[in-house]
Parts: C-alpha cells; sequence; structure tokens
C-alpha cells in the first residue's frame, strides 16, 4: 500500500488559516471586545486585549465580569464552531474561496452558559481555551478556562451548550 | 437616611464597560434594577443576520444583576459576580434595544442571590434569562 504524498505545509497552514480568519474576522462584536484567535495546529487560543472599557470596578481596578463572561463565551463558540468545521476544512470539503467572502455555514446557537468567576480580572491581556467535552447530532458541551499572567491560575471557567445546526448536504 | 439607589445608581453609570456597551439605568429600587441596552451595529455577533453577540446580552445580565444587589436594603457595599447561568431563548431581533430586568430574591450576610430575564420589543417572549450569586462586600 502506497500513503498519498502529503500535501505541502504552506497549502494546509494557508487553508486552515483562512478558515480561521473567515470564522473570526467578520464579527463586529470581537472587534469590540478586542477579542482575537491564535492557532497552532487545531488548538486555538483566545486572547482579550486589555483596554479600558473592559473595566467594571474602577476602583480594585478590575475587568468587568460581563467581559469576562463575554471572552469566554466567544471562545467556546468559536472552538465549537472550529472542531464542527474542522474535517471538511482539512479534507478540501469547504470551499476556502467562499469561506473568505463571508458566506459561512450555519454555526452552532448557544443553549446555555454557566459561568464561574475565581479571583477578579486584573487590568491586563486575558486569554483563553475551550475543550468540547462532548459534540453530539444535535448538542454539544463545551468547557473553557480563563487565565492572565499565570497559566494555572485561571480566574474563570465556564460551561456552555450548543445546538448543532442540522446537516443538510451530504457532508455526514 | 442613605439613598442605596442612588448610590446603586450614581455607581453603575460609572462602570467603563457598561458604558462601553450603552447601558442605560431606567430604574432602580430596593433590590430591583431595569436596565436598557440600545441596538448597536458594533455588537453583532452574526453579520448575516444582525443579531447581537449573546456576549453582550450576558454583559447586561451580569450588570442588571450586579446593580439590583446592590440596590437592596440589605446590602452594605459593592457587590462582585460568583457565577452567573444564562438560558438563551432566542436572538434579539436587530434593530430593537435589549431590556434586562434583574430582581434580588434573597440576601444573606456573604451571598446575594439574583434572577433577570432579557427583552426585546416583545414583552411575552423573553430573549433569554438568568439566575446568579454574588458576594455582599462589606464596608471595612
Amino acid at each position: 500500500m502506497r500513503r498519498p504524498a502529503p500535501e505541502p505545509v504552506q497549502i494546509v497552514k494557508q487553508r486552515r488559516d483562512a478558515a480561521l480568519a473567515a470564522l473570526v474576522g467578520g464579527v463586529p462584536y470581537m472587534q469590540f471586545m478586542g477579542i482575537g484567535v491564535d492557532r497552532r495546529g487545531d488548538e486555538l487560543t483566545a486572547t482579550m486585549t486589555y483596554d479600558e472599557k473592559l473595566i467594571g470596578n474602577p476602583l480594585l481596578p478590575a475587568l468587568h465580569g460581563g467581559a469576562t463572561a463575554a471572552f469566554l463565551e466567544v471562545t467556546a463558540l468559536i472552538e465549537i464552531s472550529w472542531a464542527m468545521l474542522w474535517n471538511d476544512i482539512e479534507s478540501g470539503a469547504i470551499d476556502i474561496e467562499t469561506l473568505v467572502d463571508g458566506t459561512l455555514p450555519r454555526l452552532p446557537k448557544t443553549i446555555d452558559f454557566t459561568v464561574d468567576y475565581l479571583r477578579s480580572g486584573l487590568p491586563r491581556d486575558a486569554y483563553a481555551r475551550a475543550k468540547v467535552t462532548r459534540s453530539g447530532r444535535r448538542y454539544a458541551s463545551v468547557q473553557v478556562e480563563a487565565w492572565q499572567d499565570n497559566r494555572d491560575k485561571l480566574f474563570a471557567q465556564a460551561t456552555c451548550h450548543f445546538l448543532m445546526p442540522a446537516r443538510t448536504s451530504g457532508a455526514q | 437616611m442613605v439613598d442605596k439607589a442612588a448610590i446603586a445608581r450614581q455607581f453603575i453609570e460609572a462602570i467603563p464597560h457598561s458604558k462601553a456597551l450603552g447601558m442605560v439605568l431606567t430604574e432602580i429600587s430596593d433590590g430591583m434594577a431595569e436596565i436598557v441596552m440600545a441596538y448597536n451595529p458594533a455588537l453583532i455577533g452574526d453579520p448575516q443576520t444582525g443579531v447581537i453577540h449573546g456576549g453582550a446580552v450576558s454583559a447586561l445580565m451580569d450588570t442588571c444583576g450586579g446593580a439590583a444587589v446592590m440596590s437592596h436594603a440589605d446590602a452594605p457595599a459593592g457587590t462582585a459576580t460568583i457565577d452567573l447561568r444564562i438560558d438563551y431563548m432566542r436572538g434579539a431581533t436587530p434593530g430593537q434595544a435589549v431590556r434586562a430586568r434583574a430582581e434580588c430574591y434573597h440576601i444573606t450576610r456573604s451571598v446575594a442571590f439574583v434572577r433577570a430575564t432579557a427583552f426585546d420589543e416583545d414583552p411575552d417572549n423573553p430573549v433569554a434569562t438568568a439566575s446568579g450569586a454574588f458576594t455582599v462586600e462589606r464596608l471595612s
């Protein structure tokens, strides 16, 4: 048996980066919040760049709980969308040109979102990673962790449930 | 007699993130708060439909919950969210303001319990509901 030759690395990266940019770039609210996403292989890390408008308690000062919640929610939604699209991105079933034009497939919808505030958010950049703990045909569960200076000291964590879009095409 | 509602109003209106999201406190009384957030294209989460991002609704619920706690007669000073659960019934209609109402229905020496509901212009069909626990900060 012969393995097919692997695709050149730049082609693979270009396709993955284009898909991620399409998922992230077109969302006004993410720009408003200063949220960006970095990729290593299939692993995503979201960053919320510090800005004065994210402050909730000017006396401490501390990040607004709502800003923290929104950051975790954005991260969870991007992760579940990314996980849903990954196979189609890798196989080339998704046309990257269409994605770049801003035509996204239907994305999962948030059903509920529970956030735990573990310590107050400091006035500096925040990072978050999400993990899809279960992704079914109709529902998915996602966990998210957020930290600032120290990866082991989470300042917030969350659990989210998503309603998955109905798969219409021949894709499984 | 200190006017708790006036203090809470002053505090809420000075929060940078709430100001950035365009939140306006429309009602505040003993343990109850209502905040309106106007429709703003910068808050869109789905560019194809113009529906605002769930995160903005979460921020509104969190602020409104905190305001309800601060206005409660038994809350001595500030508050911070311990946990918050938000259930999304539907996307808010594009172009319409979102209005959240929160009630601090029980408070102990350390913890305040809150529930909240968010609506757009359809008062019979909530956009989201929330329940959460908040800290009760002592005056030191």
